[in-house]
């Protein structure tokens, strides 16, 4: 507020006001909460992937990542980390861009009631929803009771415990990440300008190919960026729904803390994780604002 | 405070951001009971300035005395004058009524007084059963007239409005131009008012204040500025106007404006007013209603003139307005009253004349004449300039 | 949006046709856990056999489910306290407040959405064990709290973003001082932002799940992490039971928040 006194006297900005006013006073607890309660164990951490190191290699403050980048094993589960989380963008692609178009065709109300639709995965429990689809994919489950009871197959489809399962209840908790900045991107595409195209013409399919895909592509790569880095980081999905052979790094990183007790490595992993994230956010927010994303977070 | 105190007194106040100066050296002294206009367009200045005279900004230089007392110090909540919002502002949160009551709350004014005025404004703005309604119950029209009530209703030594009717359409403003006219007479209020619409200053206004780039450019009556405006500016900014631009020159005790092949007598008296004087650039300013249009080969009746080319005739019911371009292509205008002798068509020469007491000159910083004494493109000899050189 | 365009041509109506299958797709699963917990069978296996509610029974007597539910309530209601207390002062300093390194104030505030939960579970369980924090009410609700904080911002950031400036001018012309300004003016035109903002807090620690695997003890758990156990172990429909529970409460609580969006003006 432009009358308060200034805090730090009238250094006269380029905007005429105070360097700080008093509003700033208002973010500090918070911000001391973060830093201690937040920040603070992230950092410690973070040392601790360079000092805490397995008996004998103290002299190498790098020797966590590299047991982790030497160990097959280890590269085993990054690499399909990458590739499940890879999966699920597609999927979402797939599923999430026809649902976009849908939503933006939609008269206003409709649209509404398709974003709640999307958005309604993502506010209700993970536990529940990943339990859910144990329920329905499981041997006696809801596909293979159904498909068997109409006759269609003899033996249960091997769908728990699988990367298809994996992939199904990841997809569906992460859709909304796709749709959104999908939606974001489509809906600030002139809709004059397919009628051009036909006008000019241009059969739907090529307007579509020609003049709505190709400015849509933002909202598609900022989708595909935030599914992938999400998807990199989830933990009770996998674990729940797929195998041994389907672990994901966040799994991984767990049972190393939780039934190892080794620090160092889980450390030096959690670190890796959180590079990867940081450089795919960092792409994707070359491309949208990350920020409309997390901002329909609000009840809108 | 005595009854002769100004209701406000601006003293070369000034503000800046950052490299932008918004008001630079603003004087201005308001009269308590006036209805004072801040006329001029976007960026000129003025809403700056009101908003400093509410506290909102703080000047960088320069003091703001409302009723004999300074205010820089002295923040918007204490300052007991009333604001009114082109987008009226009204909390969504509470009725009208509650809109209404909240300065006297704030001025801890008991129940029933308070339950008195906001009915006693409410009649004044013709909405007496309308305390009930919430803001976005009401239409802009309506909502105004609230806002009008809740920042009178305190008896404000001021009423600042800026760009009030700016949001409403055409029927609607000039409605509520007379609505506020009446109410502000009514209660005897000091009015400062803010509009980049000069038909809506004229219409309200006590005087006028015209801003142009930070700075009062003319201060005075509508009259004043339309007959007598004192820079190509003024003269450009309220109602139409035609100018020939050219150089002044005396001769003996008549004063000449030089333009190229012509010249025109003007009157000798000006050459003692600001900014002109022998030799200095400058504009005759001519209103579109007091040029004559004649033929070319009329007689010349002492009036000064101009050849001109019709180039458009309009027919606009009561009046007529003919649209002309003089020598190297200068446009001109002439209003006149439908039934005015003369039937010109497009193409037609005529001869533009105007009486010298009915042109005004001012001082154009701005040009150099734009032309020498090359050849004119039309062929006809001005009346009474000396004959052009072979 | 809204396109005018017949829906009646292929392309609209195969577009159509998978725009529902999506919303099934997205939806459906959830419902089926509610005729799960119904069934009179003793295992869990599709479709449910008659209609019992032998699981609810059990889960209110399983001492564990009640008391991770009694848990899960005090730590969710206490950590949408904190959150929206710490929240909306945060939304306040970041979105009228002018210093110097806001940027990277409004990125701290809003990194924890970011940061994969594995990671901030891991590095909380680390940190809070040495002060003797885990396993505790306090240890996590401090945990929570973290992960509840940004969604209060954006709430009441949004609102305080979009609200009229001119109303608190309005205000001070009107001879409000600046407290007065904001719990009359200000503070209302917020209120519903604080509300949803609350009840996203509320939502998210009580649906939170990775975190609190490693914040809780056995002594200490809560509802999810409960499930979690049983889950991966025990293959009943006792979890169904509590699932539909869980979901009562939060989409009770949705509810509200789009109920009290429609009713309190903003404008």
């Amino acid at each position: 507020m432009l009358f308060l006194r200034p805090v730090f006297g009238r250094a006269g900005r380029r905007t005429g006001g105070p360097l700080v006013n008093r509003w700033a006073l208002l973010a500090i607890p918070v911000l001391i909460f973060l830093l201690v309660g937040f920040l603070a164990p992230l950092l410690i951490m973070a040392v601790r992937s360079v000092t805490d190191l397995p008996a004998g290699s103290e002299g190498d403050p790098l020797t966590n990542f590299r047991r982790f980048f030497g160990g097959e094993a280890n590269l085993r589960v990054l690499g399909n980390t990458f590739f499940i989380a890879g999966l699920s963008t597609l999927g979402c692609l797939l599923i999430g861009y026809p649902y976009a178009y849908l939503m933006r065709l939609a008269s206003p109300r409709w649209a509404g009631l398709l974003l709640i639709a999307v958005l309604v995965p993502f506010w209700s429990s993970l536990l529940v929803r990943t339990y859910a689809w144990q329920v329905i994919l499981r041997d006696t489950g809801l596909i293979n009771s159904t498909l068997r009871g109409w006759g269609i197959i003899d033996q249960p489809l091997d769908l728990y415990q699988t990367t298809t399962g994996v992939l199904l209840g990841m997809t569906q908790i992460l859709l909304p990440f796709m749709v959104l900045p999908l939606f974001t991107t489509m809906a600030r595409i002139d809709p004059e300008l397919t009628k051009a195209a036909a006008n000019l013409g241009a059969s739907p399919t090529r307007a579509f190919l020609r003049v709505f895909f190709p400015l849509s592509v933002p909202g598609v790569l900022a989708g595909s960026l935030l599914v992938f880095v999400l998807a990199l980081g989830f933990y009770i999905t996998p674990a729940l729904l797929g195998s041994p052979k389907n672990t994901m790094l966040s799994a991984f990183i767990a049972t190393r803390v939780q039934q190892q007790l080794d620090w160092g490595l889980a450390s030096a992993m959690a670190m890796v994780l959180v590079a990867i994230t940081l450089v795919v956010l960092f792409l994707a927010s070359r491309v949208i604002r990350v920020r409309d994303v997390f901002g329909a977070l609000d009840a809108e | 405070m005595t009854a002769d105190t100004p209701a406000l007194v601006l003293g070369g106040v000034r503000k800046r951001f950052g490299e932008f100066t918004a008001v630079d050296g603003v004087d201005l002294e308001v009269r308590r009971g006036e209805f004072i206009t801040l006329l001029g367009p976007s960026g000129s200045g003025k809403t700056t300035t009101l908003r400093m005279i509410a506290g909102f900004l703080t000047q960088d230089e320069g003091s703001i005395r409302i009723a004999g007392e300074e205010m820089t110090r002295v923040p918007p909540y204490r300052r007991d004058v009333g604001m009114v919002f082109q987008n009226y502002a009204l909390f969504p949160h509470m009725t009208a009524a509650q809109n209404i009551a909240f300065p006297l709350q704030m001025r801890n004014v008991g129940h029933d007084e308070r339950k008195r005025r906001i009915t006693e404004a409410l009649e004044l703005v013709k909405l007496a059963s309308f305390g009930d309604r919430y803001p976005r119950q009401l239409s802009g029209g309506q909502q105004q007239r609230i806002a009008l009530a809740r920042a009178i209703v305190f008896r404000p030594r001021l009423l600042l409005m800026d760009e009030p009717l700016g949001a409403l359409d055409k029927k609607l403003r000039e409605a509520l131009q007379l609505e506020i006219l009446r109410i502000s007479r009514q209660l005897e209020s000091t009015v400062v008012y803010v509009t980049h619409d000069q038909e809506e200053a004229l219409v309200m206004s006590d005087r006028i204040a015209i801003f142009d780039k930070g700075q009062i450019q003319q201060l005075g009556t509508g009259e004043d500025l339309y007959e007598r405006p004192t820079s190509v500016f003024v003269a450009d900014f309220v109602g139409e106007s035609n100018m020939l631009r050219g150089r002044l020159e005396r001769e003996g005790d008549v004063m000449w404006l030089h333009r190229g092949a012509w010249r025109w007598r003007v009157d000798p008296t000006i050459a003692g007013a600001p900014g002109l004087g022998d030799g200095v650039a400058a504009a005759l300013v001519v209103r579109p209603e007091h040029l004559r249009v004649v033929a070319v080969d009329a007689p010349k009746d002492g009036a000064n003139a101009v050849d001109a080319a019709v180039t458009e005739v309009l027919y606009l019911g009561p009046t007529r307005k003919i649209e002309l371009a003089l020598p190297d292509g200068v446009a001109a205008v002439v209003r006149q009253p439908a039934g005015t002798e003369g039937d010109w068509r497009p193409g037609d020469r005529v001869r533009l004349e105007w009486s010298l007491d009915r042109a005004v000159v001012v001082p154009d910083p701005a040009g150099d004449t734009p032309v020498a004494s090359d050849t004119p493109q039309l062929e006809a000899t001005p009346p009474d300039a000396p004959r052009p050189a072979a | 949006m809204g396109e005018a365009g017949s829906w009646r041509s292929p392309h609209r109506l195969a577009l159509l046709a998978l725009g529902v299958a999506t919303v099934i797709f997205l939806v459906g699963p959830m419902l089926v856990v509610i005729p799960m917990s119904f069934t009179g069978a003793k295992i869990l296996s599709w479709p449910p056999v008659g209609f019992s509610f032998q699981w609810y029974a059990k889960m209110l007597e399983d001492p564990q489910w009640s008391r991770g539910f009694l848990n899960s309530m005090q730590v969710a209601t206490l950590t949408a306290i904190v959150s929206t207390i710490l929240g909306t002062l945060a939304a306040l300093g970041i979105v009228r407040g002018r210093f110097p390194g806001k940027g990277m104030a409004n990125a701290l505030i809003l990194s924890p959405l970011i940061v994969p939960l594995i990671i901030i579970a891991i590095g909380f369980f680390a940190f809070y064990s040495i002060a003797r924090l885990t396993g505790s009410l306090p240890g996590l609700v401090l945990a929570h709290t973290a992960l509840a904080v940004p969604f209060v911002v954006i709430n009441v950031g949004t609102v305080l973003r979009t609200m009229d400036r001119n109303l608190e001018l309005a205000a001070a012309s009107l001879g409000a001082d600046p407290v007065r300004t904001f719990w009359r003016v200000t503070f209302p035109i917020i209120l519903p932002g604080v509300f949803a903002g609350a009840l996203f807090a509320f939502i998210t620690s009580w649906d939170e799940v990775v975190v609190s695997i490693f914040m809780t003890s056995t002594r200490f758990r809560t509802l999810p992490v409960e499930m979690w156990e049983q889950v991966r172990q025990v293959v009943d429909p006792t979890v169904a039971a509590v699932a539909t529970v869980v979901m009562v409460v939060t989409t009770t609580l949705l509810l509200f928040v789009l109920v009290a969006r429609r009713r309190v003006p903003v404008r």
